[in-house]
């Protein structure tokens, strides 16, 4: 394969306000994944565990923001990645936490921490390593520019894999009726 | 209308010559010979309400919804093009952006109109802020949930109720972004009304506002009307109820 010869890209991946589904379902490109590894080398990513984000090629964001830690993280990968792809329905409309946005979020804490059945003396947390909430959940380019996205809840192995290889071919990358999907 | 031979009439659509009977609109001769033209507020049983605009086409190189402008012979019209599909995305964009649809947990999800049309126009993200709006559901009726987050304001649940039905339980109330959907009863719920799963209005919604209940996500994923196929090559998505 040519490939061998070109210098590998690197890709991070990171999991904000997300379940890890997209994770998940990027490993279902099952046996690709040993094609992807002669293309593509890993930064920081849950594979890797490295903790911080390097200069990268791709960067992979899965997940809206929810809270402090998140926009930090999502800024270093803008800021390290030369190619932003928001994965699956949070990174690209909120997704599932979002749908607190009609809650106060003071409401919130207080149902879950205080009023809730069975919380005797519950409180708040308020350790200074945990990071704020924010007061609504946002997408992810609300707030940083995102080159491409991949809708889905979570998108398919074969979506994410069509966008990879799209790009890695220096393709523009396209999914079309099947692989598109916001479900 | 020049008609010669007993040849019908007929105009050009992205080069295709589409023939038309007198009194028809562009999308309906265009519907008639297979020819899909995105839409949402439009629906072939019903009067055009000429709204949502995702219709609009270029006849003779002016810009025009293809629901409301009647269609002439010799007319040259270009819909499936860049330039509108573009625009149709923006559109798209902000209904999806304006509203609270979140696909995942909508029983309408598969046999959505927005959501198909969206796919068709090739929208992989909203691309505007979010409002997030804050729409109480309506589950006051016994057997229909009225879900606000999801409407377009197509009004054809206005349409059913009012012209079908005889009824007038909907209509759109309020002005530019305030326009909302509101149920004609003292209470404001549907259940206050007279409506019923009988009724027309109950068939017509083309996104998830108005679901019957304890139907749930009753066809799996794989098997609803769009993951089949696009809706462009769906006719008449309408009678393909959800």
């Amino acid at each position: 394969m040519e490939a061998a010869t070109k210098p590998k890209l690197r890709v991070a991946t990171t999991s904000l306000a997300g379940c890890f589904g997209c994770h998940m379902s990027f490993l279902d490109i099952d046996e690709r994944l040993f094609d992807l590894v002669k293309l593509v080398e890993f930064d920081r990513s849950p594979l890797t565990d490295i903790k911080h984000c390097g200069p990268c090629d791709i960067g992979i964001i899965e997940g809206g923001l929810c809270n402090a830690e998140n926009v930090h993280v999502l800024r270093e990968f803008r800021a390290n990645c030369k190619t932003l792809i928001a994965i699956g329905a949070c990174a690209v409309n909120g997704g599932l936490p979002a749908q607190r946005n009609h809650l106060s979020l003071a409401s919130i804490l207080e149902e879950v921490y205080h009023a809730q059945h069975g919380l005797v003396d519950g409180f708040i947390p308020n350790d200074p390593e945990l990071p704020l909430p924010l007061d609504k959940v946002h997408p992810i380019h609300e707030v940083v520019k995102v080159d491409y996205f991949i809708p889905g809840c979570p998108p398919s192995g074969d979506a994410i894999w069509k966008v990879l290889t799209d790009l890695l071919a220096g393709r523009e990358p396209e999914l079309g009726h099947g692989l598109i999907h916001y479900d | 209308m020049s008609q010669n031979n007993n040849q019908p009439a007929s105009f050009e659509l992205d080069g295709k010559t589409i023939p038309f009977q007198a009194g028809q609109t562009i999308i309906q001769a265009a519907m008639a010979a297979g020819v899909y033209i995105p839409h949402l507020c439009f629906n072939p049983e019903f009067k055009p309400h000429g709204s949502c605009k995702l219709c609009t086409v270029k006849a003779n190189g002016r810009q025009t919804a293809s629901c409301t402008q009647q269609a002439q012979a010799g007319m040259v019209v270009e819909s499936d093009t860049k330039e509108l599909n573009d625009e149709r995305r923006a559109l798209l964009q902000m209904l999806f952006v304006e509203g609270n649809h979140f696909c995942p947990s909508c029983e309408k999800s598969g046999n959505c109109q927005l959501q198909a049309t969206a796919y068709e126009m090739d929208m992989m993200s909203p691309h505007f802020d979010h409002f997030f709006p804050d729409r109480p559901v309506d589950a006051s009726h016994a057997e229909y949930l009225l879900d606000f987050n999801r409407c377009i304001l197509c009004s054809l649940c206005v349409r059913a109720s009012r012209d079908v039905d005889g009824k007038n339980v909907f209509a759109l109330s309020g002005r530019g972004i305030k326009t909302h959907l509101i149920v004609n009863a003292r209470s404001g719920h549907l259940a206050d009304t007279d409506f019923s799963g009988a009724d027309k209005a109950a068939q017509v919604c083309p996104v998830g506002v108005i679901l019957k209940k304890r139907v749930g996500f009753a066809v799996p994923i794989g098997e609803r009307s769009f993951d089949q196929q696009p809706i462009s090559a769906t006719p008449h998505p309408m009678k393909q109820e959800g």
